[in-house]
């Protein structure tokens, strides 16, 4: 028994099946849980008011854009090492997920920057880099979506991740040489004491669960649309040669 | 090797349109800016590094769908695929080649263009030195993107698309080094970083474009 039976898509399909409720009811949980408590229970923050709040969507949505790509890069190498389909359609279902993280990582930027800085849009590194990841998911898509044959767009789209994410790395510490931030330092980190303080920090926890179950329900929703589409296909052609 | 770039550079010069092309559309872009800021000599100077930079990086990215979608048409490709030379060496030559015909002109051209944005003579020199460093490395990711188009119908969008957010660190560390440089700072740092990312590009990048092209071509 080893993980690699689930590359299997049908299989995958099955294990799937059985863990997408549950999938679905943490990210509902944890969603509901973190942004009720964060919007309705916590208090103002003395300097920032009630802008503050929007920290519950900003930081995790940023966390899981960045975490996509990880995630999309993990895949293509999987796909380019054992040609496993599951984790090249895995890929591609992640790419839409991971552009509208970055999306929403931008745009509830903005809302807080415009109160907190005075200004809608900086030309902060950390801003400015999350722009070029944005830039780099649409490249990703569109090239997925520019090629017919589903096994060089995989191969394609698979190396395109890997360079891409060298020059990703790059730009973001190229950006840091470039201008320095507006922007705080991280949120959150693991090696320090304290982060957040805690009122705020536990329904913050609990968002970012919500958003890593949420980000999984969609990629695997996703994959397996992807894994249907690639069938019907199959049968068509296979109903078009007869 | 050798009769490989030869017939690349034969063709850029007589088949028309590339050699000079690049050039004339980086002028363009140089005399397009004034009439859109104004012809104010202090403000144009102060962008003049990165308007050269940014219609350098434009220029490169136009010609580049004709490294390899012209030999992909007619098949040369493939028989360059089956030839001795292996393919991550056709990729580096082609690139260079590529440079010699788009990037180097634009860096002969630079200085004349600096002028017209309001930089001294002696500022010039860091301009020129910036560009000639990071000229070969857009070459050479512009390849990387080249290949991965190259079967695409009307993949030109899409090839600016791929390829202008791999331009990101070139750009930031080429304006870098030229603006520290007319602003008489220390730019050591920036120009070793751009010489490092020139000379990775074309080292490691060709093996990646070989990869996208033998695709391809399957």
């Amino acid at each position: 028994m080893s993980l690699w039976e689930y590359a299997n898509p049908v299989k995958f399909l099955k294990l799937s099946d059985k863990v997408l409720p549950f999938f679905v009811g943490f990210s509902i949980i944890g969603l509901s849980i973190g942004l009720f408590w964060g919007f309705f229970f916590t208090p103002d923050d003395y300097r920032q008011g009630s802008t503050v709040k929007i920290i519950y969507l900003h930081v995790p949505s940023a966390l899981m854009a960045i975490n996509a790509w990880f995630m999309m890069l993990v895949a293509s190498l999987i796909w380019l090492v054992r040609r496993h389909h599951v984790s090249a359609l895995a890929a591609k279902a992640a790419a839409p997920v991971g552009v509208t993280m970055t999306m929403v990582a931008l745009v509830t930027g903005a809302l807080w920057g415009q109160p907190m800085w005075g200004t809608w849009w900086a030309w902060d590194p950390r801003l400015t880099s999350f722009l070029v990841l944005f830039l780099f998911y649409l490249g990703y898509i569109a090239l997925w979506s520019a090629i017919d044959n589903p096994d060089t767009a995989a191969d394609l789209t698979s190396m395109l991740c890997i360079v891409g994410s060298v020059f990703a790395i790059l730009s973001r510490y190229a950006v840091n040489f470039w201008n320095q931030g507006l922007h705080q330092g991280a949120s959150l980190s693991l090696d320090k004491e304290k982060n957040v303080a805690d009122v705020f920090y536990q329904p913050l926890l609990f968002s970012i669960f919500g958003f890593v179950f949420l980000f999984l329900t969609l990629v695997l929703i996703g994959t397996r649309t992807e894994i249907r589409l690639r069938r019907t296909e199959a049968l068509r052609l296979r109903k078009d040669s007869e | 090797m050798i009769a490989l770039l030869q017939r690349d550079l034969l063709l850029a010069v007589r088949a028309g349109g590339g050699f000079g092309l690049g050039v004339a559309f980086f002028l363009i872009v140089v005399v397009l800016v004034p009439l859109g800021i104004g012809p104010d000599m202090v403000i144009l100077s102060k962008v003049s590094v990165g308007v050269l930079w940014v219609g350098a990086l434009l220029a490169c990215v136009l010609s580049l769908d004709r490294i390899f979608s012209l030999d992909y048409d007619d098949g040369t490709l493939e028989l360059l695929l089956t030839s001795p030379i292996p393919l991550e060496a056709v990729v580096t030559i082609k690139a260079f080649s590529h440079w010699i015909t788009t990037g180097l002109p634009l860096v002969v051209v630079s200085p004349i263009l600096g002028l017209l944005l309001g930089l001294q003579v002696s500022d010039l020199k860091w301009v020129v030195i910036s560009l000639l460093i990071g000229t070969p490395a857009l070459s050479a990711i512009g390849a990387f993107g080249a290949s991965l188009t190259v079967g695409i119908r009307r993949g030109g969008l899409l090839l600016s698309l791929l390829v202008l957010p791999l331009y990101v660190p070139t750009l930031i560390f080429g304006a870098n080094v030229a603006n520290k440089g007319l602003e008489d700072v220390s730019n050591n740092g920036p120009l070793l970083i751009l010489t490092a990312v020139t000379l990775a590009a074309f080292s490691i990048l060709p093996f990646a474009s070989a990869f996208v092209l033998r695709i391809n071509l399957r």
